[in-house]
């Protein structure tokens, strides 16, 4: 099978062409692009035209006890080509006290639920998301228990739980 | 935009959605799961049902979460791939070598040409094993129960291989940073060897049993179709984006271990049904049994592990006890706060697991914990796409569609 020698470099030319130069880093031969929260759907949608038309990964790291950081969570936006094999890491960071992005579901159907997953367990707001609820903690769950701040093992909640009878189901 | 929406009028009883709901009387729902013997593991499912044909489904899921991601931020990296086995459990030896390729390549570890060698084979053993329980489960679900029995014998046999590498059948965390914790024997080579002669005449049997049967045939053909676009847009990947005509296989695409040196094919097919599903599975194990048939007869010689001089994988006894170098390396491994060193830095590493790619999105800060451990599981988008590929299918549908998208609980909710 031909490997291409990937044009990441073309790619982020016509980035910085379009959006003003971006803070990019390598690291282990991936290229990652930090993005400002306003500009990060029309980035992601300009990617998409490019060719990354796999995302791959929605997801969120919590900087908070991070050394150096500036802003406190940085989303992560892992994408791919299904034609050339290319990757590209899209970051984007919000910062409390109202972390919000607007959603990429309009793009791919892939980001529904990994929104939603980040939604449950970090609470980042993604504006335009059709329905964004709790994906793998309960409903009756109020935290966000990959934040830094929530403890390895809980605050009890679970113990405040409703307890459903088979005569109240 | 072809989003579809949980419908939340499920559970409000809002009077604006009392009134659709009205007009909607003659539907009616249907909880599947979580405790189900056709889901296999604990998930929900509501459904709604005109008759016996679904006009719409919900997939829910997080029974099974035990914030695995959570716990990977204060494991080691060592530590943390006894937490991969309970990810997906029907191929836990295909998570640690995710996990452990993840942590190397954050590390920036080059493996020896043994470890590479050994890892493929017990990884596409992994695979062999995976497809066996899921097109199994298929079977089962569709009424075959012997071609299920068929499949499960011979995951016994792989079991008994994964026991006599590293003593344990399940939950094997066999890698570590830099190497394994068992090296293959004699008579762990010896026992792949026969599985590689024998299983060819099981697999022959279990195809004849079922490729042509017309009852499974009807069963599986045309349902669940799932186009190659929505299959690249919901980001379907591994056998359910390849039955679906996506050419996309990290084996191929991004070499990692050692699946340069084989020669083997990728398969795919292009309806994207159950069916499709299937067949793409059948197709892999022999496939993967290509592999490991080449594979087990040219494992390099040399050791198993990175060297000493690298100071991340614990040197072997003989080391230990007759060299300065071996005896420092395993103190200061064996000491919390000396360990090898992490970069501050963050690195995605993806492995195609049987399931579709399972990678591991690591930031590293200069501890011997990561400081985020974010697993991306394939089952999550798999399952996401399950409405779409239910509506207008009929109940009994349902458990086809289910089986063959492979849905596992464990790795779904982690």
């Amino acid at each position: 099978m031909p490997h291409d020698p990937p044009a990441v470099d073309d790619i982020l030319a016509a980035v910085t062409d379009r959006f003003g130069p971006l803070e990019t880093t390598a690291f282990r031969g991936q290229t990652s692009l930090v993005v400002p929260e306003p500009q990060s759907f029309d980035l992601l949608s300009h990617l998409k035209e490019q060719g990354f038309d796999l995302l791959v990964d929605v997801t969120c790291v919590d900087y908070l006890e991070y050394r150096g950081a500036k802003q406190r969570y940085g989303l992560v936006y892992l994408l791919a080509s299904t034609t050339t094999n290319q990757r590209l890491t899209v970051r984007v960071f919000v910062d409390d006290p109202e972390p919000r992005v607007r959603s990429v579901v309009p793009l791919w159907r892939a980001a529904d639920w990994l929104e939603r997953e980040v939604w449950d367990l970090f609470g980042i707001t993604f504006a335009g998301h059709p329905d964004l609820r709790r994906l793998v903690m309960p409903e009756e769950f109020t935290a966000h228990p990959l934040r830094k701040d929530y403890p390895l093992q809980g605050r009890g909640e679970r113990h405040n739980f409703p307890v459903i009878t088979r005569d109240h189901s | 935009m072809s989003i579809a929406p949980a419908p939340r009028s499920f559970h409000s009883d809002a009077p604006a959605d009392a009134a659709a709901e009205r007009s909607e009387d003659y539907l009616w729902t249907l909880n599947f799961g979580p405790q189900h013997p056709a889901t296999h593991t604990t998930l929900r499912l509501v459904l709604k049902l005109d008759g016996e044909r679904v006009v719409d489904a919900m997939p829910e899921m997080g029974y099974l979460h035990s914030g695995f991601e959570k716990i990977g931020e204060h494991l080691s990296y060592n530590q943390y791939v006894t937490v991969t086995d309970r990810m997906n459990y029907i191929s836990p030896m295909a998570n640690n070598v995710a996990w452990h390729h993840a942590v190397e390549k954050l590390l920036g570890i080059d493996l020896t040409p043994r470890c590479r060698s050994i890892r493929t084979i017990i990884a596409e053993l992994a695979r062999i094993s995976d497809h066996l329980l899921s097109n199994g489960a298929v079977g089962l679900d569709t009424g075959a129960f012997t071609f299920f029995l068929y499949a499960f014998y011979q995951r016994e046999v792989i079991y008994d291989i994964f026991e006599t590498l590293c003593g344990a059948r399940f939950t094997n965390s066999w890698t570590r940073v830099g190497g394994v914790s068992h090296d293959f024997t004699p008579l762990v080579i010896e026992k792949i060897r026969t599985f590689v002669k024998t299983f060819p005449k099981t697999l022959n049997d279990m195809e004849r049993l079922l490729t042509r049967n017309r009852i499974f045939v009807d069963r599986t053909k045309g349902v669940g179709v799932l186009s190659k676009e929505e299959a690249i847009n919901g980001g379907a990947t591994g056998p359910v984006a390849r039955a679906s005509g996506v050419t996309r296989d990290l084996r191929k695409d991004e070499p990692y271990l050692a699946y340069e040196d084989f020669d083997f094919q990728i398969c795919c097919a292009s309806a994207g049904d159950c069916y499709a599903r299937y067949l793409v599975r059948m197709a892999e194990m022999r496939e993967s049994l290509k592999i490991v048939a080449q594979a087990i007869e040219n494992i390099p010689a040399g050791q198993v592990n990175v060297g000493i001089d690298q100071r991340t994988a614990l040197p072997t006894k003989q080391q230990v006890y007759s060299t300065i170098e071996g005896t420092i390396s395993h103190f200061e491994l064996s000491m919390s706060n000396r360990g090898f060193e992490v970069p501050c830095g963050e690195s995605y590493g993806a492995t195609e697991a049987p399931n579709g790619e399972l990678g591991f999105y690591l930031v590293g800060d200069g501890s011997d914990r990561a400081y985020r451990a974010r697993c991306r599981p394939p089952s999550v988008l798999h399952f996401a796409l399950f409405p779409q590929l239910i509506r207008g299918h009929t109940l009994s549908d349902v458990v086809a569609v289910l089986g063959s998208l492979n849905i596992i609980a464990a790795e779904l909710d982690r």
